[in-house]
């Protein structure tokens, strides 16, 4: 007979070890110009939205939507941003949500806001060196952040979407740099420490997204905390694979309802440990790790292809793209 | 098989059992009659199977994660849920009981109690919109992004929020809000308590009443078919 006390302070203790704390996504860089893999350069440290709400544009509300066909398009883009899962399955290959890192379905400054990434394509991006459209853009994070495929240009799916942003935008200066966009850029690390973003990760986050980084679901099976790596995460061409992406994501954001607690040394120390973790492989592998990190992922800000404990990331991947 | 040879088979096959009962504590039990050491019967202002009485704040326990149940008795205990009710009751109890409580109601499924007094659609609606969507400009998550789509409860920190008491919510969170409460895991929901106005507690508190009960179960680690 097994003892089966619960002991108050071993309890106590496993609550405060495991820790909280929220999503963390995996969007693309919403900086055109930068590749998921970034090179690793001194920023200031961006003004954040939340702690300068009166900076942020501010997007409409749903009241605002029209009762007609284009409403109708816009609506859906909504509900497809909030419940990707339920509403754009077909060209999704993994847990996650569009709301994950766009919070607030796509209106939260600081979050990678929908309306600041419309008013900003087209435009040319380092990542796929040429000048991509909204559409492009879009397609990039079904491809990569969902770990999914493509939707056609004028799929249903894409065309609710972009009404959507289109929406989210409306009063916005077309072609403006808004302050809130994409993430906040951190002032660069003086070194990235795996072994102190363990314990953050370990204090902070594991509560949420669990110990394992596998995220946690409800009884019915929806994703209430996405899967912060391994098969059902983001995959290796996504922009939150990229440690700068994550670590300003990270610091606006997380733990979840409690954004901008964290220290920067902390967020970027827990982002490279989330990001040094093995999760789906990038769709432009060509059979080669090493060639492939050359010409996708050549920053110290990116670990794939770098070995962390023994291992060489991207080596193991499962493979990119929706499963059978 | 001759009976006599039967009922041998039967004692030597249960008696290992037996004697494992015979020292564990029996959850029911202490739920019906308590523990006669000081803990009174749970169902007298629970219900005789945790259906709760939402009317006057008594919060439904069945369906809850044991787990959490049991985090919330020692809560109580040691005193960072400041109850004047409860905190007798959990220091009367050993951590035996106190997980065999817990696992009995976190295994009950009595039908929801309907509260006698109903909020009007207008609340039920502004507390819809609040736990589905939150309320960004104030950097409020919805409470479902936490507790569930559906206000299922999610593992052992999340506990399920459909047809609980709004009474009870509503004293929760208003616990957080005034200190008297600090036993949330990296004090999230003093934080969200803290940014809540009094309208918003009682609309969150009024919507989850009004949701059917949600089918409960631990969270799962997601497998390859969320």
């Amino acid at each position: 007979m097994s003892e089966r006390r619960p002991d108050l302070r071993t309890w106590i203790a496993g609550v405060v070890f495991l820790g909280l704390a929220g999503f963390i996504g995996y969007k693309l860089p919403s900086s055109d110009t930068s590749k998921s893999a970034e090179p690793a350069i001194a920023r200031p440290v961006a003004s954040n939205a939340a702690e300068n709400p009166t900076s942020a544009f501010v997007p409409p509300g749903d009241d605002k939507i029209p009762n007609n066909e284009f409403g109708d398009a816009v609506r859906l883009g909504e509900k497809i941003f909030h419940d990707t899962q339920g509403n754009a399955r077909e060209f999704v290959g993994n847990s996650l949500q569009c709301a994950n890192c766009h919070l607030d379905s796509g209106r939260l400054a600081s979050a990678a806001p929908l309306w600041a990434a419309y008013v900003a394509y087209p435009a040319y991006r380092s990542k796929n060196e040429h000048v991509n459209t909204f559409e492009e853009r879009l397609q990039g994070c079904f491809l990569y952040s969902m770990n999914g495929k493509a939707p056609a240009a004028n799929d249903k799916v894409m065309v609710a979407l972009e009404s959507y942003a289109y929406f989210l935008a409306k009063g916005a200066v077309i072609g403006a740099d808004l302050p809130g966009r994409g993430y906040p850029k951190l002032a660069h690390p003086a070194k990235l420490d795996y072994a102190h973003g363990q314990q953050v990760y370990a204090a902070k986050c594991g509560l949420c997204h669990g110990a394992d980084g596998q995220g946690q679901s409800a009884a019915d099976g929806s994703v209430v905390f996405p899967p912060l790596w391994g098969p059902r995460s983001f995959n290796w061409g996504a922009g939150m694979s990229s440690i700068t992406n994550a670590a300003g994501f990270i610091s606006a954001n997380m733990p979840f309802s409690q954004g901008n607690t964290l220290t920067d040394t902390e967020a970027w120390d827990v982002a490279s440990y989330m990001d040094s973790q093995e999760r789906p492989q990038d769709p432009r592998f060509d059979g080669s790790v090493a060639e492939t990190r050359k010409l996708h992922h050549d920053s110290p800000m990116d670990m794939y292809g770098q070995t962390v404990n023994g291992v060489v990331l991207g080596q193991n991947s499962p493979a990119a793209g929706p499963q059978p | 098989m001759p009976p006599n040879v039967l009922c041998i088979f039967v004692l030597l096959i249960s008696t290992p059992i037996h004697a494992v009962t015979a020292y564990a504590a029996d959850g029911g039990q202490i739920a019906a009659n308590g523990n006669g050491r000081g803990a009174p019967a749970c169902s007298a202002c629970h219900g005789a199977h945790g259906e709760g009485q939402p009317d006057v704040a008594n919060p439904r326990l069945a369906g809850l994660d044991s787990e959490y149940l049991i985090a919330q008795l020692n809560a109580f205990a040691e005193g960072s849920r400041d109850n004047e009710a409860m905190s007798p009751i959990a220091k009367a109890l050993t951590p035996d009981e106190r997980q065999a409580v817990a696992k009995f109601y976190a295994g009950s499924v009595p039908p929801k109690i309907e509260e006698s007094h109903k909020a009007d659609d207008k609340t039920i609606a502004s507390g819809a919109a609040l736990a589905n969507r939150g309320d960004w400009s104030k950097g409020l998550p919805g409470c479902g992004q936490c507790h569930g789509p559906a206000g299922q409860g999610v593992g052992k920190t999340f506990p399920a929020l459909a047809g609980q008491s709004a009474e009870y919510i509503m004293r929760q969170l208003k616990a957080w809000k005034d200190g008297k409460r600090t036993n949330d895991p990296l004090h999230l929901m003093t934080g969200i308590s803290s940014k809540l106005s009094d309208d918003q507690i009682a609309a969150v508190a009024a919507y989850y009443a009004s949701l059917p009960l949600a089918v409960r179960a631990a969270a799962k680690p997601l497998g390859s078919t969320p």
